[in-house]
């Protein structure tokens, strides 16, 4: 060998352990369920994983009256302090179990090893330990604790632990029971997550996880005693939940698409500005409600921008997520891939000039290699609409007004980025921007204290910090509003 | 025959080990009912030097660990010590002559106590921090950040009450000495060995015992120590004259609360005494 | 003209490094797996990039004598295993070193300027490096007035650099090659580092190299990242390759092989030779043949299988 090529490094499948087929997760066993069912497969090889039950109208009835009765009976009634144990038990099960989660993820969502073991998976044991030190402090949050009752949270696939972890963990913690649904084509680990509360011993029917499409999605929603619906997803999706739950007492915090601008000032910090916009739009293939699809680039440095992300996006290494060198791993869908393309190619019709890193895509399975498009307006589609994949639209500025002016310009408003090394220009694009994230020669920094959620049409409602009690207890019990 | 057990020899907890005193010296501790338990090291002013140096040392590391990783540690602590839980219910009904029940609930609420501290380290700043909306363009935030090296004097109850004054002081990123209960010193040194097993770095915690009357003075005018935590001290005028040896530097002072009834849930008062709160201005502007 | 205030504007004008990214950069280089057959070439190629030191007051001819034999044969019971890049003494050492390696083609390298302060006249930085170059050494390693460019004397440490590679110039027209230590340990800041790589490359270096040994911390993957960045700008730039040399620190395999990760993934392939890439280590080597000797049994060795030196 002459030259340094990385030998494969795959971790090894041996730790997990799938089974053939899979039902519902309610009231602390599982069910066959009465609904039909479907696959869930591997996207980076086309292999089917397992058969996975389809929750019905009466799945869901069922999940919803298990969560009602735990949430009535036992884990209403628990102190704090011993909701947190559990809470505290999980966060260190799925420490101890970090390598075979890790593993599965990938395996079912097609994400690099090298995120999920090192960015999801923490995230997730982080994020419960952060919420069992909630449970019992919960007077101390300026929210009360008073719990709401029965949660239905429906989640995507982009990181479908993680988002499970979003989910359940507040909620729990405040006091509520949830029924939650993971994404159809990630159902996977929040199966194993049930195993996980069954390790636990956490009292039945606490958490209940039924899987499905969107049919099974609408039943949690509609559910008349649910009281509380919590949603990360499509804008378009979270708009009809917005309708459906429109007269109820129903609280609903909805974590929707985005279109962020990432916007590179001419005293960058250069090198890690060109991480940060890889990591902003490449970071689990772009399938990132938050991802830096916009990049605003200061004109008087657009050219050398360019001429270094090119030549950075020729390193990256797009194949086998289970490769611990991969940096880029599959698209998760056949649906998904099939929508980056159109996309893509509408960026071409449109006019904008493509770029893609060379790079040899294996023959089976969903991939697309990490792509920029140069040349975009605010006019174009591949500039306004969520592609949700390895893309990139890089458009030009001037002078700050006119950078907030088109980062603005979006019906969007999840996160932002900004790049110089001038804190008091930081700062002040951090005021102007309509975004709930904003950050600051970083991107996609994720951490269990830190709220996060959109502005307009991403979404209403934070997850994460002190905040994200918020939309799990009863805030309004001393005014007559609802 | 009867085996013959082998007894544990009790030492201080300086630096995460376990030295005699360099006095030399130790005392008799009796049980409830008067019998000897132990010989526990009698502690002199150059340990209690020692153990300031060993706190001021660890100072920097700890506090500079993240918030989230000081959460773990302490609640490892909490694990390890439900782990030995017999051990410290066996020693609490001997020292203390409590019955069965009550050395459980003692253990009980002092590793519940650890775990609700443990969750305070990431949530103090969030509840205690705050921006300020200044009239002006100013990016304007406080947050609060620990005090340094604090002086405990323990309270008598010797796992729960120590537990309960050593716990919020760490947490937050300050280090300590400790001065165990005089009369039920061996607790914390058990404690010692629970901490020095529970990733808890060497310095953090350090457990002196011995005559309170000795040592304190030594601590309360130590020029590098920035906190003193009084609640185990019973004598007023005692307590005065502590005060009065801490102002030289301004130590942050607890004052004595030697009745505090340990079960009942704290407030945050324990940790934000021995805070300091910084606030960062920033301009904003293109 | 050049002045302390036109390097200043320069050195000061370009892009500036943002420490928590750097890091997470070098951290996340640190990942990669490395494993069969491009970890036996990453090993093959890391024995041959060693500088194999010792800049010990208590060095002697017997020392050195040993460590170039060491270096010409690093694993005496494996002659497939390759010499190492040079051996690295004190100029008085030089002539020693030289002769046990004649022309084994491992150079010999010497640490001259008053190493490793760099506290002493020019005259006598000037003498010690002709002395090192008139007892035959192929290489200087030279450090920088740390001093002077803390103080913004940039003028001072560009001239002294120019100066020293004339010093470098043999009778035959030939010059050894220059290494330009710059004690990063002391420079604290990654800011630093960017700017004293390119004032260095501008006044005509070879080699751009970390650390003395004798200062903590000496290399790090972060430091060598942006010296790392700072080679393949440069040539953007100019044209000119110029090599790299983290030293001291690097004690095991694993670190070596990370360090060649971010070499191949920063510079970019060229610079994964000898002539563009060095390690300056001691331990490094006898953990580099134990691992290779790993690859080759497929058992765990021990240190009392390798020649210590």
């Amino acid at each position: 060998m002459s030259t340094f090529d990385y030998a494969p490094a795959p971790e090894s499948r041996a730790v997990v352990d799938i089974k053939p087929s899979y039902g519902l997760f309610i009231n602390g066993e599982f069910v066959d369920g009465s609904g039909t069912s479907f696959k869930t497969i591997n996207p980076a090889t086309e292999e089917v994983l397992a058969e996975v039950a389809e929750a019905s109208d009466a799945d869901v009835d069922e999940a919803v009256k298990a969560a009602r009765r735990a949430y009535t009976r036992v884990w209403s009634k628990m102190s704090g302090a011993e909701r947190a144990k559990y809470l505290y038990r999980i966060a260190r099960i799925i420490q101890e179990r970090g390598r075979e989660l890790a593993v599965l993820e990938s395996i079912d969502n097609g994400k690099p090893i090298k995120e999920s073991r090192d960015v999801d998976i923490p995230v997730v044991a982080a994020h419960f330990f952060y919420y069992a030190g909630w449970a019992d402090k919960l007077e101390h949050s300026g929210y009360g604790s008073t719990p709401l009752g029965v949660a239905g949270q429906i989640i995507p696939w982009n990181f479908p632990l993680l988002m499970l972890a979003w989910k359940i963990a507040p909620a729990l913690a405040c006091g509520n029971t949830v029924v939650l649904k993971p994404a159809e084509t990630t159902p996977l680990t929040a199966l194993l997550f049930a195993e996980i509360c069954q390790q636990a011993d956490l009292p039945p029917g606490v958490v209940n996880i039924v899987t499905g499409a969107g049919e099974t999605g609408r039943a949690i929603v509609s559910h008349p005693d649910v009281d509380k619906v919590a949603f990360t997803g499509s804008t378009e999706v979270g708009k009809a939940i917005a309708r459906s739950v429109a007269g109820t007492d129903k609280k609903v915090t909805l974590e929707l698409g985005g279109k962020a601008a990432n916007i590179v000032f001419d005293d960058a910090p250069l090198d890690q500005a060109i991480e940060g916009i890889v990591n902003g739009i490449f970071f689990n293939q772009g399938h990132v409600c938050c991802a830096g699809s916009r990049l605003l680039v200061q004109e008087s440095v657009a050219d050398e921008v360019m001429e270094r992300l090119k030549r950075r996006m020729a390193t990256l290494r797009v194949g086998d997520p289970l490769d611990k060198n991969t940096d880029v791993g599959a698209i998760n869908s056949a649906e998904q891939l099939a929508k980056i393309r159109e996309l893509s190619q509408i960026g071409e019709d449109e006019g904008a000039e493509r770029w893609s890193a060379p790079c040899d895509l294996p023959s089976n399975g969903y991939w697309f290699a990490p792509t920029v498009f140069t040349g975009v307006t605010q006019a174009h589609r591949i500039a306004r609409e969520e592609i949700f994949g390895p893309v990139l639209s890089v458009l030009t500025f001037r002078t700050p007004s006119e950078a907030v002016e088109k980062a603005n310009n979006t019906p969007f408003g999840l996160s932002a980025g900004v790049w110089t090394d001038k804190g008091s220009r930081i700062l002040s694009m951090a005021n102007r921007l309509r975004a709930g994230v904003v950050w600051a020669n970083t991107f996609n920094k994720f951490d269990p204290t830190s709220p996060f959620g959109g502005y307009k049409e991403s979404g209403y409602g934070r997850e994460g910090g002190r905040h994200g009690l918020e939309g799990y207890l009863k805030t309004n019990e001393m005014g007559a509003d609802s | 025959m009867s085996r013959i057990d082998v007894r544990k020899t009790y030492k201080l907890y300086i630096n995460g080990q376990f030295p005699r005193s360099e006095s030399g010296r130790s005392y008799v501790v009796n049980d409830a009912k008067g019998r000897l338990m132990a010989n526990a090291a009698q502690a002199s002013r150059k340990d209690a030097r020692d153990a300031v140096v060993a706190a001021r040392a660890a100072f920097g590391g700890w506090s500079g660990r993240t918030a989230y990783n000081r959460a773990q540690v302490v609640y490892r602590i909490a694990e390890v010590l439900e782990g030995r839980r017999e051990q410290f219910e066996a020693e609490l009904r001997a020292s203390e002559g409590v019955s069965a029940a009550k050395a459980r609930t003692y253990v009980d609420a002092a590793v519940d106590r650890l775990v609700w501290y443990a969750g305070w380290a990431d949530k103090i700043t969030q509840v205690t921090g705050n921006a300020n909306p200044v009239a002006g363009p100013y990016f304007n935030l406080s947050t609060p950040e620990p005090s340094g090296v604090i002086a405990v004097v323990a309270p008598r109850g010797a796992l729960l009450g120590l537990i309960s004054v050593v716990a919020p002081a760490i947490i937050t990123g300050n280090t300590v000495v400790v001065i165990a209960s005089e009369q039920n010193p061996l607790t914390a040194i058990t404690l010692g060995e629970v901490m020095a097993t529970s990733d808890l770095p060497g310095g953090v915690v350090n457990v002196l015992t011995g005559s309170v009357a000795e040592i304190a003075p030594w601590l309360a005018s130590h020029m590098d120590v920035n906190g003193l935590d009084l609640t185990g001290v019973t004598d007023a005028d005692q307590a005065r004259e502590l005060e009065v040896a801490a102002a030289d530097n301004l130590k942050r002072v607890r004052r004595p609360a030697p009745d505090t009834d340990w079960l009942l849930e704290p407030a945050l008062d324990r940790m934000t005494r021995f805070m300091e709160t910084k606030t960062v201005w920033h301009p904003i502007g293109v | 003209m050049r002045s302390d205030s036109s390097l200043r504007r320069f050195l000061h004008g370009l892009p500036g490094v943002d420490q928590v990214g750097c890091e997470a950069r070098a951290a996340g280089l640190g990942t990669r797996s490395i494993k069969t057959t491009s970890k036996a070439y990453a090993i093959d190629l890391a024995i041959r990039m060693v500088d194999l030191t010792t800049l010990e007051g208590a060095d002697t001819h017997g020392k050195v004598r040993a460590l170039a034999s060491k270096a010409m044969r690093p694993d005496p019971a494996d002659p497939s295993c390759p010499a190492t890049a040079a051996v690295c003494v004190y100029p008085d050492m030089v002539g020693t070193a030289k002769q046990t390696l004649g022309d084994s083609g491992v150079h010999v390298a010497a640490v001259a300027t008053a190493f490793p302060s760099g506290r002493a006249s020019m005259d006598i930085k000037l003498a010690d490096t002709r002395d090192a170059v008139e007892a035959g050494a192929d290489e200087i390693d030279m450090v920088i007035d740390r001093g002077a460019f803390l103080s913004g004397r940039y003028l001072d440490v560009y001239e002294e650099i120019v100066q020293v590679k004339e010093a470098c110039a043999r009778a035959d027209g030939s010059s050894a090659h220059l290494k330009v230590i710059f004690e990063t340990g002391e420079l604290q800041t990654y800011d630093n580092v960017r700017r004293v790589s390119w004032l260095a490359m501008m006044a005509g270096g070879h080699f751009i190299k970390t650390s003395t040994g004798k200062v903590q911390p000496a290399a790090t993957l972060p430091v060598t990242l942006i010296m790392l960045e700072a080679v393949r700008d440069f040539r953007e730039q100019t044209g000119q390759m110029v090599g790299v040399k983290p030293a001291g620190g690097i004690k095991t395999t694993k670190d070596a092989i990370k360090y060649l990760v971010m070499v191949n993934e920063i510079a970019g392939p060229d610079w994964l030779d000898p002539d563009w890439f060095r390690f300056g280590a001691s331990t490094l080597l006898n953990d580099l043949l134990m691992q290779r000797t790993k690859m080759t049994t497929g058992r765990y060795s021990g240190p009392d299988y390798f020649t210590l030196d």
